[in-house]
């Protein structure tokens, strides 16, 4: 049995095939392609969850996603525990647990309840009047408060399990909503050979046909149509049809973003499969075929579980088999809610009345109720309902009059008539425009390609909107190049068209500030809070929204928005047109982060970048550290020692033997072509024209405003072929703003740049032995210093591969740099790597480099430099070409701040105690006792322990440091102020005899 | 000295992919970045053996040697067997610049009814044969990572990308094997 009110011979699930699953730990039956909510239904469970604010007992008003009050925990295991789902769209599989959220302890008994009574102190703007002072208690106390009482439902707090899967696809026509309207178009854009993608957010597609089962199309029962329709359409090759997807964003140029629920219907998963796919979908033409949601009545406690859309109850009946009541009112504005009257009296339900407060319903639902036997009030309305966990009857009475009659019922169907579901035009930025007659808001002015058709454009009548569908099929096809060779012909039928509709309160809203007659069920709001909130003053639709937080829960007001409208146009005394709609946002109902993320997490989050030679430190011990997305080994402890002594150990090494570094993060640029160096001259502030082949040059690359971009090494191949090296962060903005300069400013130089960081792996090999290290490998070049000086560049062998030997040193020791094709990197690394075990040397990370290169005073970029340093505040005008007549930076340069007295300088730092290391970033003062605040003569850019130098370094940029050589300064810190001296940056081998073994 | 060093490919061990996809390493090609004005194109062809495309999103191939138009003055030559580019191309005696990048660029094949879906997965071309169909290529983005692709068949395609984003972009591809198939 699954549920006593599941009604013989009604609906469309199979009652062979049942599922199992739990609420608040009760066990129920389910059928196959129930929803938490049908099957619930069926079980005579209407009690779902409890309200945000006042903790109302609250039941299934909708059928589908615009469910503001059915939100429930959905359980697989530990880890995957989904809060806030909405019951009426949630598919039950075998072994599911729910759970109802926000109460405590029990969804019967909720101690929060006490909101209710207290209601009359939280009337909307209630947390910006109250919380309001003491300012300070915001932070600690009302804040904290309200933060843990709000929201619904707990978070899990394990990592998720599941993984998501992302899909880019293009289309000629993309049809948002599979009902028959949809599914009318697609048929037609189909037809031409255009590509179609369709997506319908149910699990199967049929829209309106969900409830209504008087349609037919070509004489077949209209769900079966729209099923065998969407069958045909996958079979074709140009079409993909998806269902449980949502279109729940519309971005610029037809860009539509799709959620697929994949496995989140499955008892037993498929692993592999993802459980949501996003599909980003770039459309041609968009068709919106997103159909109408029905509105509810708005009168005194119309919350009360029980109460529910007219059509959900039709849905529950039609689709699902379920009687949602036993002895239901039916309490409306339009002629639809009729229906749903007839196919529950037809199923064998009573129906107590049909309470109509229109006097002239729609003549045919009329007549129609009158056969059936039905008793129909019109000119009444349901003024207060009874019940505490459930509807138990409705109080109704002649409009005008206080007379009330009460009527026992046990659901009560409401319907005020249709909005059209204007969410993904509004999204496309199209512009809407109110309709008088119907008084719901329609597409108005267009903004992309793309058309809305049926009962989402304000079309109602059956036939009208296939007519309408086919003829946007065709025309959205045609217009991606598309031509009909023939038309699509379809005949529907249906048993009524409805009149009538309202929005805002109705008669049972009351005008007092007391009445609860909900609008917002989610949020709690009340046509009274409306109300207020126009008494206090806010005449824009928007301030209303925020200070009720109409619209505002996680339905976004599918149900709400009209009504709030309606009220406050009223409370104005404004039409509706002048008062205006608040914005549509993405997503149109919510989206997980897992979907958003999709690929991009663990692994895949962003490209680690790994060197050639990676796997060959990771054995040697290395710890690595990210410099940008690169992995660099930062230093090699072995065992026993820490950070600090591999360090020391690392730094001493080098000066005393010898140290080998991978480099090959580097960027590195072959600048190739005959005017090569002509375009080095204008990048650079150096001359490049008197680089002869095989030789190597520092050189610095200002922006346009004269400070310091980049440096690096570049050495002459050959008269026009240049291997250009950049700070590893550099890499790619320094190849962008070559590349920039030499399109816009340098078009008339036959030079090209390619960027080859990744073709070679470079091997730093440093130390009074480095020579004796690669000598034994290397084939084909002299490597005396006679032959192969300092600042030179040789192409050549090494273990028998082709190379380009730089010589060159960032330590002040000798030094070369071994570049080889990146393949090759690691053989060649085991090779080095043996003759500098044999040479008592080892390899070094970039803190010993760090270290090691601020010893010789060699800047950083970006480290030392930040963007507002000049060469000569860098001590580097000898690298600046005074006969130069052009290059990037160099009007910048005679800037008159740039040339004033005054400027911060880059100059070495000696603390007075040499155990004292300055922290980076320490401000530095020229007397301590100065009142604050003090007057910052600079910070410290740099900063280490230097085991050779046996004693800390430093590198600050100081106001007028140069002149400042020898004085004492100080960094105040806040345990203390430590004294320092102005220093050259150079620390040892101040000659430079080093360079050359 | 004799040849000592071996080379270590970026994806040696890797294999990837689904029953509709495959995903595999490419064997080491020899690669040329090609950078020529307009006036050097026949010239250049002749000594390459391909007829430079000068069409965009599209390539030209000759046995295993393949020309792909990258940019008005610029193209990826790939030879799967390995032949010296650079030499051949200054060879044409013409004004241009080549680079070698046969070690800088990796490529990965991708193969399978699911191929196409795989490269959406975080590519937003459209891959469809018609618009993309055999031979056509791009230097596009996928995911986080930039890369080269090249149509080889209608079920197959070839993904050139920089050496050290080459796990990033088959743990990528890998994963939209999988879902390819579904």
């Amino acid at each position: 049995m699954t549920g006593a009110n599941r009604i013989p011979g009604a609906g469309r699930l199979t009652p062979a095939r049942t599922a199992r699953f739990t609420f608040d730990g009760k066990s129920y039956n389910a059928l196959e392609g129930d929803t938490v909510a049908s099957a619930l239904l069926a079980n005579g469970v209407h009690l779902v969850g409890r309200s945000f604010k006042y903790h109302r007992p609250r039941g299934v008003v909708s059928a589908g996603p615009e469910e503001p009050n059915a939100l429930i925990g959905v359980e697989r295991d530990a880890a995957r525990q989904q809060p806030n789902v909405r019951a009426t769209v949630q598919e039950v599989f075998d072994g599911m647990k729910t759970i109802s959220q926000n109460r405590y302890p029990s969804l019967s008994f909720d101690v929060g309840s006490i909101n209710n009574l207290l209601s009359p102190f939280f009337a909307a703007g209630f947390y910006y009047k109250t919380f309001m002072w003491p300012k300070q208690a915001w932070k600690h106390i009302y804040e904290p408060q309200i933060r843990a009482a709000a929201g619904l439902g707990v978070s899990p707090k394990e990592e998720d399990p599941d993984h998501y899967s992302s899909r880019y696809a293009h289309c000629d026509v993309l049809l948002i909503g599979g009902g028959i309207a949809g599914l009318s178009a697609a048929l037609a854009a189909a037809k031409t050979g255009a590509r179609v993608i369709l997506c319908d957010e149910q699990p199967e597609v049929g829209g309106a046909m969900h409830y209504d089962k008087s349609v037919t199309v070509d004489g077949v029962d209209g769900f079966t149509w729209a099923q065998k329709t969407a069958a045909d359409l996958a079979k074709m090759s140009n079409v993909t049809v998806l269902t449980r997807t949502t279109a729940f964003g519309y971005y610029a140029q037809n860009f539509v973003a799709l959620v697929q629920r994949v496995t989140d219907h499955i008892s037993k998963p498929d692993r592999r499969l993802p459980r949501e796919r996003m599909w980003q979908v770039r459309a041609k033409r968009v068709i919106i075929a997103t159909g109408a949601i029905e509105r509810h009545m708005v009168f005194a406690n119309n919350d009360r579980p029980g109460i529910m859309q007219a059509a959900a109850a039709r849905t529950y009946l039609n689709h699902f088999g379920v009687a949602v009541g036993r002895k239901v009112g039916v309490y409306t504005a339009n002629d639809s809610a009729y229906e749903a009257a007839f196919d529950l009296k037809r199923a064998g339900v009573t129906v107590a009345a049909i309470v109509d407060c229109r006097e002239k319903p729609g003549e045919a639902v009329l007549a129609e109720a009158r056969s059936l036997g039905i008793e129909v009030l019109t000119g009444h309305s349901v003024i207060d309902t009874s019940g505490k966990l459930r509807v138990a009857g409705m109080s109704v009475a002649r409009n005008g009059s206080s007379a009330k009659r009460n009527i026992a019922i046990d659901a009560l169907l409401t319907s005020a008539g249709w909005t059209p579901s204007v969410h993904m035009f509004s999204q496309s930025r199209g512009k809407v425009a109110y309709d008088a007659e119907s008084g719901s808001f329609l597409p108005g002015v267009y903004a992309q390609d793309c058309l809305s058709i049926g009962a989402c454009n304000g079309t109602t009548d059956l036939q009208a909107t296939i007519e309408e569908a086919l003829a946007a099929g065709e025309l959205m096809a045609k217009a991606s190049g598309f031509e009909a060779t023939g038309k699509v012909e379809l005949q529907a039928t249906n048993a009524f068209q409805w009149t009538g509709g309202m929005s805002g309160a109705a008669e049972g809203a009351g005008e007092d500030t007391t009445v609860k007659a909900f609008i917002d069920f989610q949020n709690d709001v009340c046509a009274k809070d409306i109300r207020l909130a126009v008494r206090e003053g806010m005449h824009s639709i928007e301030h209303i929204k925020r200070f009720t937080t109409n619209g505002m829960a996680t339905d976004q007001g599918k149900l709400s928005n009209l009504h709030g409208l309606a009220i406050a146009a009223e409370a104005l005394g404004r039409g509706i047109p002048e008062v205006g709609l608040t914005t549509f946002r993405a997503p149109y109902t919510p989206v997980t982060f897992g979907t958003l993320i999709s690929h991009s997490r663990g692994e895949l989050f962003d490209p680690t970048r790994k060197t050639p030679m990676h796997a060959l430190e990771e054995a040697e011990g290395a710890v690595f550290e990210d410099v940008g997305q690169w992995k660099r080994a930062w230093y090699y402890p072995r065992a026993g020692e820490d950070m600090h002594q591999a360090v020391n150990r690392e730094c001493r090494t080098v000066r005393e033997t010898v140290g080998m570094f991978d480099a090959s993060t580097l960027g590195k640029i072959e600048v190739v072509g005959p005017d090569a160096a002509a375009f080095l001259n204008l990048i650079y502030t150096n001359s490049w024209d008197t680089l002869k082949p095989g030789r190597t040059r520092y050189g610095i690359m200002l922006r346009e405003d004269g400070f310091v971009y980049d440096d690096g090494v570049v050495g002459r191949l050959a008269e026009d072929r240049f291997h250009v090296t950049t700070t590893t962060g550099g890499a790619a903005r320094v190849m962008n703003h070559m590349e920039d300069y030499l399109q816009t400013e340098f078009p008339h130089l036959n030079v090209w740049l390619t960027s080859a960081t990744e073709q070679w792996a470079v091997i730093a090999v440093q130390g009074p032995k480095a020579r004796d290290v690669i000598a034994p490998l290397v084939e084909g070049i002299d490597l005396s210093n006679e032959a192969f000086p300092h600042m030179s560049v040789r192409e050549g062998k090494i273990c028998g591969v082709p190379t380009r030997l730089f010589r060159m040193s960032f330590t002040g020791e000798m030094g070369f740099e071994v570049n080889v094709p990146a393949d090759f990197g690691p053989a060649v690394w085991d090779a080095i790597r043996a003759e500098v075990e044999k040479a008592g040397g080892c390899a070094y990370g970039t803190e010993a480099m760090h270290i090691l290169r601020a010893e010789k005073g060699y800047i950083i970029v970006g480290q030392d430099t930040d963007g507002t340093v000049t060469p000569d505040d860098a001590s580097l005008s000898w690298a600046v070409g005074k006969k130069k007549p052009d290059f990037v930076g160099i009007r910048g340069l005679k800037r008159p701040d740039l040339v004033r007295s005054g400027r911060k300088q880059l100059v070495g730092l000696k603390t007075k105690d040499p155990n004292v290391v300055l922290e980076e970033g320490a401000q530095i003062v020229a007397d301590p006792n100065q009142p604050k605040p003090m007057t910052m003569l600079g910070h410290v850019t740099s900063s280490y322990w230097s085991e050779n130098c046996g004693r800390s370094i430093a590198m600050a940029l100081v106001v007028d440091g140069r002149a400042k050589l020898g004085q004492t300064l100080y960094v105040p810190m806040p345990d203390r102020t430590i004294a320092v001296e102005v220093s050259e940056m150079v620390f040892i081998d101040k000659e430079g005899v080093r360079l050359n073994g | 000295m004799a040849d000592l060093a071996t080379r270590t490919l970026p994806l040696s061990g890797f294999h990837g992919g689904s029953a509709s996809a495959s995903v595999s390493p490419a064997a080491p090609a020899s690669r040329l970045s090609l950078r020529a004005k307009p006036d050097a194109v026949a010239s250049l062809s002749a000594a390459l053996g391909v007829d430079l495309p000068t069409r965009p999103k599209t390539s030209a191939s000759s046995g295993s040697r393949h020309a792909l138009w990258l940019g008005p003055d610029e193209w990826l030559i790939i030879d799967e067997t390995e032949a010296d580019l650079l030499t051949a191309a200054v060879s044409s005696g013409v004004l241009h610049s080549g680079t070698d990048i046969s070690h800088r660029n990796t490529a990965l094949f991708v193969k399978g009814r699911g191929a196409e879906a795989t490269l959406n997965s975080g590519c937003p071309q459209d891959l469809s044969l018609a618009v993309f169909p055999v031979g056509a290529c791009s230097r596009t983005v996928f995911g986080k990572a930039e890369i080269v692709l090249m149509r080889t068949a209608e079920d197959a395609f070839r993904v050139e990308c920089w050496r050290s984003f080459s796990p990033y972009v088959s743990g990528l591809l890998a994963e939209g094997a999988e879902d390819s198939g579904h």
